[in-house]
């Protein structure tokens, strides 16, 4: 095979990379600041392409464009998630808050189920087949829109939580609990919001993924885990290791589809993840355990 | 023996007794499909019972424990379909593979010092990884799925795990009842005492001279050769294998459903976990057939999950026993 296979494949892996990353993002703001690992991670992702899906059906809006309403509409229910359901199991043992999200995935996708039934649902947008041409290189426009539409909201993240002061509170709880509580935090409102800002992401990053892939309610485990991957291997709580570690898993994924077999393409992120585990179990960009 | 039933009040020895002799004479007063309801309650209570040693007792969280269902399972009917050896004898390779992968697993884990949430998410990526590896392995019928010859239903074969509803019945009864007595001495005896330990401060037991590689080795090698038993029962009772099926993340939560509902790091909470969660699933079932909605079941089974999360943490068994008056009279024996 042409060298150039490899490249448009790696860029390609890139790209979707990018999203990845940013869904992940949801999940590593809220385990590194309210310590709950978010099970059903995967299915409210899918809740916010079906949110997408229909805005693009009845209003016709282009998924690019229902971005901030996505993820203004997935910000509401982390909120309320965190508020009404979530902050009451956070005193629990590990395996309690895991039972809880994993009820919590399962009621989303047997309502996603309830409501738009099992069939594989896309947008078609006008700018599809559109690809771009750099020398060798084949870039699909969507896919290129898609990933600097990640990185873009991504930097919005950074931004938020490095300049603004509600940012920085926020990484106070996640730094030291008592401290926040000590110096007058509002840590309730504080996680609640934490809880929705990383909703808000998943939401972004189902509006965005929605250009690439078809939604179905069962979609959501195999997200889950694949962000459980991405987080573990770009550290736990780390930002810039949930991007690094979405970019190295989309473009393992994809370059292990053509290298080995496209079936075997999770064993080989799956291994990965072993690797990083037993190697450097902090994840590649994560601060050592406390 | 005396250890057995130490510091159990009377009627928590009858109300044992009485259960026991139901469930032995059961299959000669309930019909067949009551009877195959209760073999999946036995199943997960005894899936349940040897998962809880593991985070109950000693406070390791395995989130794949399918993994340990799953290769059991293949290992024996592997060689039942291509050497003919029974699973009198491929059980014994079952709980070795089994518990080599238990091992292995905590091996890595504990030499790292992986814990909590870590651990968990090693167990669930070592079950998936797995589940993809067999998928791609023709010896074991890949993604086709790996079949057993359909057997007689008349005869009782016991060797062969071959025969009746009943066979299949009374065989994880009994196993259900060897784990629930394994479970009480283990508990009970040294090895217990340091587990706990281990589970309720790790520093500490560390400090006083526990050695916490070593009996978290034993817990996981335990409770994962357990499980790998009931691998074995599993395969030759539904005689078909799917990887995704077998080794799914879901399989593995399944398993811990029952332990939770009932109480995580009781006894019983496994084993009545399992005998609320399985018919309770039954009647979901076919009370939501009618309507004709995909996912109305599951919706009502997560919401059940989470209602007891939020309002029963510690499990429904804690709050029956002392219902009941059951609770032993010792001092300091409660959890």
């Amino acid at each position: 095979m042409p060298a150039e296979i490899y490249l448009n494949v790696a860029v390609s892996g890139l790209l979707t990379g990018l999203i990845y990353g940013l869904s992940t993002l949801g999940l590593s703001v809220i385990f590194g600041v309210i310590r709950i690992v978010n099970f059903a991670h995967g299915e409210i992702m899918v809740v916010g392409m079906f949110v997408t899906l229909m805005l693009f059906r009845w209003l016709g809006i282009d998924p690019l464009l229902s971005i901030p309403i996505v993820a203004v509409a997935l910000f509401g229910f982390g909120y309320l998630l965190q508020d009404w359901v979530v902050r009451r199991v956070a005193h629990l043992a590990d395996h309690m808050q895991f039972l809880l999200m994993a009820a919590v995935a399962v009621i989303l996708i047997s309502a996603c189920l309830m409501i738009f039934g099992p069939d594989a649902q896309g947008v078609q947008v006008a700018y599809a087949l559109e690809s771009y041409q750099v020398g060798p290189l084949i870039v699909d426009k969507v896919r290129l829109i898609a990933g600097i539409a990640a990185l873009v909201v991504a930097g919005a993240l950074f931004a938020f939580f490095r300049y603004t002061a509600t940012g920085k509170a926020i990484r106070a709880c996640g730094d030291n609990y008592a401290g926040a509580l000590v110096v007058g935090l509002n840590v309730r409102r504080l996680f609640a919001l934490t809880f929705g800002i990383g909703c808000a992401c998943l939401g972004a990053a189902g509006a965005i993924l929605l250009l690439i892939v078809d939604v179905h309610p069962y979609l959501g485990p195999a997200y889950t885990l694949l962000a459980f991957i991405i987080v573990i291997v770009g550290g736990m709580g780390s930002l810039p290791g949930a991007m690094l570690g979405g970019i190295l898993i989309g473009m393992s994924e994809a370059l292990a589809g053509i290298l080995l077999q496209p079936s075997l393409k999770s064993a080989f992120s799956f291994g990965l993840l072993i690797l990083v585990l037993l190697l450097r179990p902090q994840g590649l960009l994560g601060k050592a355990a406390r | 023996m005396k250890r057995l039933i130490e510091g159990v009040p009377l009627r928590g020895l009858l109300l044992l007794a009485v259960c026991a002799v139901l469930l032995i004479a059961a299959p000669y007063f309930v019909s067949d499909y009551v009877l195959s309801v209760l073999i999946i309650v036995l199943y997960f209570a005894y899936t349940g019972q040897a998962w809880n040693l593991m985070i109950g007792f000693a406070g390791l969280l395995s989130l794949g424990h399918a993994l340990f269902v799953g290769i059991g399972a293949y290992a024996s009917a592997a060689l039942f379909i291509h050497y003919g050896i029974g699973p009198w004898a491929g059980v014994f390779v079952a709980i070795a593979a089994s518990v080599a992968a238990g091992c292995f697993i905590g091996y890595l884990g504990f030499r790292f010092s992986i814990h909590g949430v870590y651990f968990a998410l090693l167990t669930i990526a070592f079950a998936e990884f797995t589940g993809i590896i067999v998928d791609h392995i023709r010896w074991l019928g890949s993604t086709e799925g790996f079949f057993l010859p359909v057997s007689n239903r008349q005869t009782v074969d016991l060797l062969n795990l071959r025969g009746s509803q009943a066979m299949f019945y009374y065989v994880i009864l009994g196993l259900t009842g060897a784990a629930l007595v394994l479970c009480r001495l283990l508990l009970n005896s040294k090895l217990g005492y340091y587990w706990q330990a281990i589970r309720e401060d790790q520093e500490s037991a560390e400090a006083i001279g526990v050695h916490l590689f070593r009996y978290k080795m034993i817990a996981v090698a335990i409770s994962s050769g357990l499980t790998g038993i009931a691998g074995v029962w599993y395969a030759f009772y539904y005689n078909n294998l799917f990887p995704e099926s077998t080794f799914a993340t879901g399989k593995s939560i399944e398993i811990i459903l029952g332990p939770v509902v009932g109480g995580v790091g009781t006894l019983f909470g496994p084993i009545l976990g399992a005998f609320i969660l399985t018919p309770l699933g039954e009647v979901l079932t076919s009370l939501t057939e009618g309507l004709k909605i995909d996912g109305v079941k599951q919706l009502f089974w997560g919401a059940c999950v989470a209602a007891i999360v939020l309002f029963r943490p510690t499990g429904l068994w804690p709050w029956i026993s002392s219902l009941l008056g059951l609770d032993p009279r010792r001092d300091g024996d409660k959890r």
